[in-house]
């Protein structure tokens, strides 16, 4: 085990893919030379030349439709899109290119990973705040994933780049400068399509994606002093959603709330509530509650974007009317 | 002349010129008849453009196409069988019945593929290309793409990073005169598109989109430098669209004057007279009278063959459930 920040553990996924496998190569916004604006691809660059790790130009849509294209071709491209609010205009390439060709053409596959970071908190506005997780997580043939803790973030980004299908891998904005152990070794994967037990629980389940896990864990911590037991779990993968754990949570606890940064309407909330009520129906004691971001854009001014963001007391609040 | 196409060459291209005109042809008679479904795209008049761009490129090359692509299908090496039963939704067609005419495949061709988001086949061939460049192979990415594509934000992005890196890819711009049925003086203050390749560091030629060996000579000459890592090319092939946008198009946007005018100058007549002295009119015949047969064997074969079975495609859909 070595202690180190998200950033750095991303970074040392990248490093040790692009070290075993030649094909891998890194482009986007200024990911070269300056390292990312979030530093996860410090240094890279001057290790393996500018073809391999490449600044682009302000381009994102020709970036992605490009991404797909250059994995069908022989590489494993991995592409930074700088703020998760700019998806929208990669999604021709998502929906329209990367889901079909598969299931049309049978013999090809897309091995290209899209990392982009998104979430609230840091005061960055309606148009770098946002969490677009149900936009993606909605197109079938594409995998969605959202580490929470540097080990996840190392273990599931080289799972990433060797998967031989599309991935979105999203990061979040408040979580780069997070320090916790990362186990040694290359090939120390973590397998996509599994959730993560966070805390054992009697009472109640919360199922909670990118940074809401660490607020379901203060909630968890709250909801302890009202002698509250909640199990806390970290799904990691949107896309493909291990429905096994959150059924066997729920057979446990029989309680559910779901927790997730993005809008509320149409949401992954939404989508998991309803997994959860078309499967569990029978275990359930009371509706599956959600906590989401209200339908509305993200404010700017501290006490603004803090009223709207999903918190430990929010989520906390849900499990008690839950429980009533 | 340098990279001048051979008599065999030319006859070859000649003679997938006759397959594709003659698939439009009885595409048009089945979508009359109601046994095809959806919207056909007919390249009638532009068959020169397709098959000419692609008679110097091998399997290893790669190709993106458009919405229009049935030339750029045969050009690549694509059976015509595979095409027609493909079109006709059969088991036995190129992706079983699962794409239709305008999102063919065969990526051991180098075809990939069909694309009928208008723009979308530009930056699809600059990943290919771009792929090629990190691995240092020695392929070259072409994309066809029309007047109407060249209109797109994606064109820009992608032409800017192609002069960009240097990326190995050709720019086919099959200039047809219209975007569905908007002619291109509405829709752009140049007539010549190519000139925009000044903007990109990127050289350009424009060529007589009816004149296969005229497009062969300027793309091949194009495919040699982009082998020579020099770069990208556009190549703006002057042609014209004789039928409508689709099947379903009921026309009456065109002038008479210019499709008097086009239809003379009918790619597939130029390349008659141009080989006629060369090798003699009973072997043109010959070669004509095979490649009918072939398309209508095709029709025959296609619509004999079965329809394909729905099942759920579960490693890309997980979670989809048979209907």
């Amino acid at each position: 085990m070595t202690k180190m920040r998200y950033a750095e553990a991303l970074n040392q996924a990248l490093r040790e893919e692009m070290l075993r496998d030649p094909t891998v190569f890194l482009f986007g916004e200024d990911i070269g030379r300056y390292g990312g604006v979030f530093k996860v691809t410090r240094g890279l660059m001057e290790e393996f030349g500018q073809s391999r790790v490449r600044d682009t130009p302000i381009s994102e849509q020709a970036l992605a439709a490009m991404a797909v294209t250059a994995s069908m071709t022989g590489t494993r491209p991995v592409l930074e899109i700088m703020y998760a609010d700019f998806m929208p205009l990669v999604l021709d390439a998502l929906i329209n290119q990367a889901s079909i060709y598969e299931y049309l053409w049978k013999d090809v596959s897309m091995p290209f990973v899209l990392r982009t970071q998104g979430g609230g908190g840091a005061g960055a506005g309606a148009q770098h705040s946002k969490s677009l997780d149900s936009l993606v997580a909605h197109i079938p043939g594409i995998k969605v994933v959202a580490p929470v803790t540097p080990a996840d973030a190392k273990g599931l980004l080289k799972s990433a780049i060797r998967d031989r299908q599309p991935v979105v891998f999203l990061e979040h904005k408040l979580l780069y400068n997070l320090r916790d152990d990362v186990p040694d070794g290359d090939d120390v994967l973590v397998e996509i399509g599994k959730a993560r037990k966070v805390t054992e629980g009697r009472d109640v389940s919360i199922f909670a994606t990118s940074r809401m896990v660490l607020e379901s864990q203060k909630a968890a911590e709250l909801l302890e002093k009202d002698g509250i037991s909640a199990e806390v779990i970290d799904l990691r993968s949107l896309r493909p959603l291990d429905i096994e754990t959150v059924t066997q949570s729920i057979a446990h606890t029989h309680n559910a709330v779901v927790v997730n940064e993005g809008w509320r309407f149409c949401g992954y909330a939404a989508e998991l509530s309803a997994t959860i009520m078309e499967q569990c129906f029978d275990d359930l004691d009371a509706p599956v509650a959600r906590v989401t971001l209200p339908d509305m854009p993200v404010p700017y001014s501290e006490p603004l974007e803090m009223a709207v963001l999903p918190n430990a007391a929010k989520i906390a609040d849900a499990v008690r009317s839950t429980l009533k | 002349m340098k990279n001048s196409p051979s008599i065999d060459e030319r006859l070859e291209m000649h003679r997938r010129m006759i397959v594709v005109r003659t698939l439009e042809e009885r595409l048009g008679e089945l979508h009359k008849a109601g046994k095809t479904r959806g919207p056909i795209h007919r390249c009638d008049g532009q068959e020169a453009v397709g098959i000419g761009a692609t008679a110097m490129l091998s399997d290893a090359d790669f190709i993106t196409s458009t919405h229009r692509g049935h030339a750029h299908y045969i050009g690549k090496g694509l059976k015509v069988e595979g095409v027609t039963a493909e079109i006709l939704g059969r088991e036995t067609g190129y992706c079983g019945g699962r794409a239709g005419h305008m999102l063919i495949g065969d990526p051991s061709k180098g075809m990939i593929g069909g694309n009928a988001i208008v723009g979308a086949s530009i930056p699809a061939a600059a990943g290919m290309a771009l792929s090629i460049q990190v691995r240092g192979g020695s392929e070259v990415a072409m994309c066809f793409f029309g007047d109407g594509a060249a209109q797109t934000g994606i064109c820009h992005e992608s032409m800017n990073m192609a002069g960009l890196w240097r990326l190995p890819m050709v720019f086919v711009l099959e200039h047809n005169q219209f975007g569905l049925t908007v002619h291109h003086s509405v829709q752009s203050p140049v007539e010549n598109l190519s000139m925009r390749g000044a903007g990109y560091a990127i050289p350009s030629e424009i060529v007589d989109g009816n004149d296969v060996v005229a497009v062969y000579r300027a793309v091949s000459a194009a495919v040699e430098r982009a082998r020579r890592g020099e770069g990208p090319t556009i190549i703006e092939a002057k042609t014209y669209r004789i039928e409508g946008f689709s099947t379903s198009d009921m026309g009456g946007y065109q002038k008479e004057e210019d499709l008097i005018a086009w239809k003379e100058r009918d790619p597939i007549r130029i390349s008659q007279l141009s080989l006629l002295e060369a090798v003699g009119k009973a072997k043109l015949d010959e070669i004509e009278a095979a490649a009918v047969a072939e398309v209508d064997k095709s029709v025959e074969d296609a619509l004999a063959a079965p329809l394909p079975t729905f099942s759920v495609f579960q490693q890309t859909s997980p979670y989809a459930k048979a209907v």
